[in-house]
């Protein structure tokens, strides 16, 4: 029963978040007026979030080759070479609005989106992690969003089956209208038999997969490109549902028919479901597509064509099929209950065309949707240099162990306990670390080769100054990566701005990107896949700007892998890395005197990588005992963390101000030696022209910093332990 | 000793409990399809592993505890076969009525994973026989619905028989209190049959089977079974 399509009229157009240069573009390219299902599918493909407009000019300048580097960017996630005929594929991905609106859904989904986009590439998902950020603890929403959020996560994780081995969770008031939720997904696949999207080969079946399409997340990818108004709760029916036991079966049946060699192309649908997934895998093999939309499964009654096209149903694939192997792939479909249908075929036309119910819906240039996609050079302007705040100039508002016990009871570096026992980190049996180290370490299979895994990015740092905190968010990430003893790799990032309509933000945006840009050419540490969340503004208000960076590094050995926990008592403690006492925008001087203020501290990333290549030389021959990298509140949380870690105290010998003990100079780890092996590390350490100084000894059941009055581990895990939970189920 | 492992859609703890079983047998378990009527001939244990079957959208366990291949499991179980099930497996045989009562969403309502302090109740059934009787086993849970509930007729006679296999205690054996992690009744976290011949388990051996991840305290319960031989 066809109903009437409605008039293309300019309220339409700009409904379909098209500008109206945009819809001339649209006349120009097709020289008519289009139907309604085509200027869904145009709004789909050229909405932010799908054609990177604001964004691509940028990201080209970004270092994306090594020679262990099998897909960089533009497939559905990245892909390197780990050796042993084994590739790592992995990408990161945000879902930060629909989480806002729909906390558990939007997550969940985010998570079900990410799995997808690594195993259509024909891996084994092994583990998960995340980025996330709410707002201030005391605002109204906070509570119900982290509750909603993690539940979410750990919901579709745990049944999907893969453990979520860390991630970081931050709060911040400027994230009040606007969480964001980065979700990041790794997995292991043959390196000879990776999948990609590109059809080949003319009048080859279209076949789609998995779950039915419904009425679900229409315009989700139009809804992500907007700023929220006050009335984003409206928006929830954009929202998808995600079903994560429907997603394992279709990863269990994908798997299978990849081995069976029935696949010639895959594309899961993800943001434009249908229509973003069919023109990306005709355009990348320069072919036409035709879909027949009455084939669509459809799990309700009366779908227009509009609606297939823009629906964000979760848990679907589109594959181009090896005619000859037809029954057998859909006798492993049909096995494990999912759908499967040919919706279409390849055709020489280089048009993109949609058929329902008789009639031809859309018409397309395929290669142009992509192509002629609207790409901006967005003005941008430079974030003004913030002063660079003395130690002097800061006056300690109370002793330094009261500071230190604060701290680490502050909402950012308070334990996470509560929220990462809500994800399965244990299934499948490699946790070789789990959450609450610097990096994790998933053993592959059997061993005795691991992956190293974390996310980092420091917002402060790149509010104040874009360029150095972009860089510092790519070293830290590597920098946890080298403190277990892995070989950092490659990373995804992230990419989560405001309106990049105003220059400011758009400032930020490529401040940021000319930083990770410096970092990880100099860090040999290449972008392999990414996401670009822009508009992340809530009335008018910008999030932080938060380039999130998720590494990887491989590790050859995982039982050499190192850990921040004291191993024991009578120790040498050694601080490796240069230490000014950096006070600009640190924890303390935040959360101790109430200031965010000043310059963030500078990275210097010679330094980053000759202090880290030592450290992963130490590791590697087993000179260490215990490894942490200091970051978020400096060397007194670090040690510390490593005292909660090992029930072991520590006792320093050097003593300095909260310049020292609380400064968050970059480029530095703390390890502990041996008496025997310190002598040894420090000799190395002058050769190598590597800073390292003896600051102390662990034992003991407390940590005393020099000239304050002893605290307990025991105060300390208390305050560290007791925050988020306590937090959680208070009632407002 | 022939190990069968379950496969229902949606569970995903199968390859853990195949590692485990393959390394305490030397062999690799048969996996069988839920859809099939018949366990492989010569059978001697059937695991039923954990995971979200038909992904937990009904009672947890509901609708795998009817399908055909319990039919087969239940003979097996009469014929005084071993038969074990683990978190969503503990769910699907106490629907099946191979064990009595129910396992209830957690005390605190959200999923819990963690490391986790058993004591071994008894040492002389075909699945503790490796352990010591009091050993307190550190082994991880990794669920929901975990929180063991059952009439009081029920509690009575599984603590008077002897059925209760393991409680959920702390690093020194002390019992209930905080260490009970779900709020199942008498700290349960794992009952036997009347014949002791069936186990069902919420926490996860099959996880602690390697000294570099986490220990190997589940190890005594996989090398007891693979003593198992059964008598027909």
């Amino acid at each position: 029963m066809a109903r009437t399509e409605p008039q293309i009229t300019p309220d339409l157009v700009a409904e379909h978040g098209l500008k109206p240069d945009e819809y001339q573009r649209i006349l120009k390219l097709i020289g008519r007026e289009p139907t309604f299902t085509e200027l869904g599918i145009f709004s789909a493909m050229w909405n932010e979030h799908c054609s990177y407009k604001s964004s691509r000019l940028h990201l080209r300048k970004l270092p994306t080759k090594a020679p262990w580097v099998i897909q960089g960017p533009g497939e559905n996630a990245g892909v390197i070479d780990i050796g042993d005929g084994l590739a790592c594929v992995f990408k990161m991905e945000s879902h930060n609005h629909p989480s806002f609106i729909e906390p558990y859904q939007g997550a969940g989904t985010g998570v079900g989106g990410i799995l997808r986009d690594v195993f259509t590439m024909g891996a084994r998902p092994i583990a998960c992690l995340n980025l996330l950020r709410f707002g201030a603890p005391d605002h109204p929403k906070t509570r119900h969003l982290v509750s909603g959020v993690v539940a979410g996560i750990g919901g579709y994780g745990n049944s999907f089956g893969v453990p979520t081995v860390g991630g970081s969770v931050n709060f911040h008031t400027r994230y009040d209208g606007n969480i964001l939720v980065n979700a990041m997904a790794v997995g292991i696949a043959k390196a000879d038999s990776i999948f990609y999207a590109k059809a080949t080969g003319v009048g080859r079946p279209i076949v789609y997969l998995g779950s039915k399409t419904g009425r679900d997340g229409i315009h989700g990818a139009t809804m992500a490109s907007a700023s929220f108004e006050a009335n984003a709760e409206e928006k929830r029916p954009t929202v998808q549902v995600g079903d994560p036991f429907s997603e394992k079966l279709l990863l269990e049946a994908c798997l299978e028919i990849m081995a069976k060699g029935c696949v010639i192309a895959i594309q899961d649908m993800g943001a434009a479901g249908l229509t973003s997934s069919a023109v990306e895998m005709g355009a990348k093999g320069n072919l036409g597509i035709e879909l027949d939309l009455d084939s669509v499964p459809c799990r309700e009654e009366g779908m227009s064509a509009y609606e297939m096209m823009l629906s964000e149903s979760q848990e679907r694939m589109l594959m181009v099929l090896d005619p000859a192997k037809e029954a057998e792939a859909e006798a492993v479909f049909r096995k494990w209950g999912l759908d499967f249908a040919i919706v279409g075929k390849t055709t020489d036309t280089l048009r993109f065309v949609v058929k329902h119910q008789g009639e031809i819906k859309a018409d397309l240039p395929i290669m142009e949707l992509g192509d002629e996609a609207p790409l901006y050079d967005r003005p941008h302007v430079k974030t003004p240099a913030k002063p660079v705040i003395a130690t002097g100039d800061v006056k300690p508002p109370m002793n330094h162990a009261a500071a230190l016990v604060q701290l680490i009871g502050s909402p950012d570096l308070c334990s996470k306990r509560w929220v990462w026992e809500q994800y399965d980190h244990l299934i499948l049996g490699n946790t070789v670390q789990q959450p609450g180290g610097d990096a994790a370490v998933v053993r592959i299979g059997d061993g005795p080769v691991g992956l190293a895994m974390c996310t980092d990015v420091t917002q402060r740092y790149c509010e104040a100054d874009p360029v150095q905190g972009g860089r510092q968010a790519v070293a830290e990430a590597w920098r946890n990566i080298t403190a277990v003893g892995a070989l950092p790799l490659a990373l995804t990032d992230n990419l989560n701005f405001g309106n990049p309509e105003k220059p400011e933000y758009m400032g930020q945006f490529v401040g940021c990107l000319e930083g990770i840009g410096d970092a990880a050419r100099a860090l040999d540490f290449p972008i392999v896949s990414g996401n670009v969340s822009l508009y992340n503004e809530t009335q008018g208000r910008g999030i932080l700007p938060t380039p999130s960076i998720g590494g990887v590094g491989k590790i050859d050995d995982v039982s050499k892998a190192a850990s921040l926990s004291f191993k024991a008592a009578g120790e040498e403690i050694l601080l490796i890395g240069e230490t000014q006492g950096w006070l600009g925008q640190s924890m303390y001087l935040w959360q101790i005197c109430g200031r965010e203020e000043g310059a963030p501290p500078p990275v210097d990333l010679t330094a980053e990588r000759r202090n880290g290549d030592f450290v992963r030389g130490l590791i590697h021959a087993g000179h260490v005992t215990a490894v942490h990298d200091l970051s978020d509140g400096g060397l007194a949380v670090a040690l510390a963390e490593m005292a909660m870690a090992g029930k072991i105290g520590a006792t320093l010998s050097v003593s300095g101000d909260h310049g020292f003990l609380f400064g968050e100079d970059q480029a530095r780890y703390v390890v502990t030696a041996t008496s025997a092996k310190a002598g040894e590390i420090e000799s190395a350490a002058r050769a190598a022209g590597v800073p390292v100084t003896r600051i102390g000894k662990t034992g003991g059941d407390t940590l005393n910093l020099a000239g304050e009055a002893p605290i307990s581990i025991a105060e300390l895990v208390h305050a560290h332990e007791d925050w988020l939970p306590v937090y959680m189920s208070s009632s407002k | 000793m022939n190990a069968a492992v379950l496969l229902f859609p949606g569970l995903n703890r199968e390859t853990d409990a195949m590692r485990a079983l393959q390394q305490a047998t030397g062999k690799k378990p048969n996996l069988v399809w839920h859809a099939d009527h018949d366990l492989p001939a010569g059978t001697d244990l059937v695991l039923v592993p954990g995971g979200f079957s038909y992904g937990d959208y009904l009672r947890c366990g509901a609708i795998a505890g009817r399908a055909n291949i319990m039919d087969a499991v239940r003979k097996h179980a009469e014929r005084g076969g071993l038969v074990i099930g683990i978190c969503n497996g503990f769910q699907i045989l106490c629907e099946s009525g191979l064990l009595p009562g129910v396992l209830m969403r957690n005390r605190d309502l959200r999923f819990i994973c963690k490391m986790q302090n058993l004591k071994v109740e008894r040492a002389d059934t075909s699945f503790t026989q490796s352990y010591q009787q009091g050993q307190i086993i550190k082994v991880c849970i990794a669920h929901g619905e975990g929180n063991y509930v059952c009439d009081d007729e029920t509690l009575k006679r599984l603590e008077g028989e002897g059925r209760v296999a393991f409680r959920y205690c702390d690093d020194k054996g002390v019992v209930g209190g905080l260490a009970n992690p779900n709020g199942s009744r008498n700290d349960i976290a794992g009952i036997y049959s009347d014949k002791l011949n069936v186990l069902g388990m919420m926490p996860h051996p099959e996880n602690l089977i390697d000294p570099l991840i986490g220990g190997i305290d589940g190890r005594g319960l996989f090398d007891s079974m693979a003593q198992f031989k059964s008598a027909a």
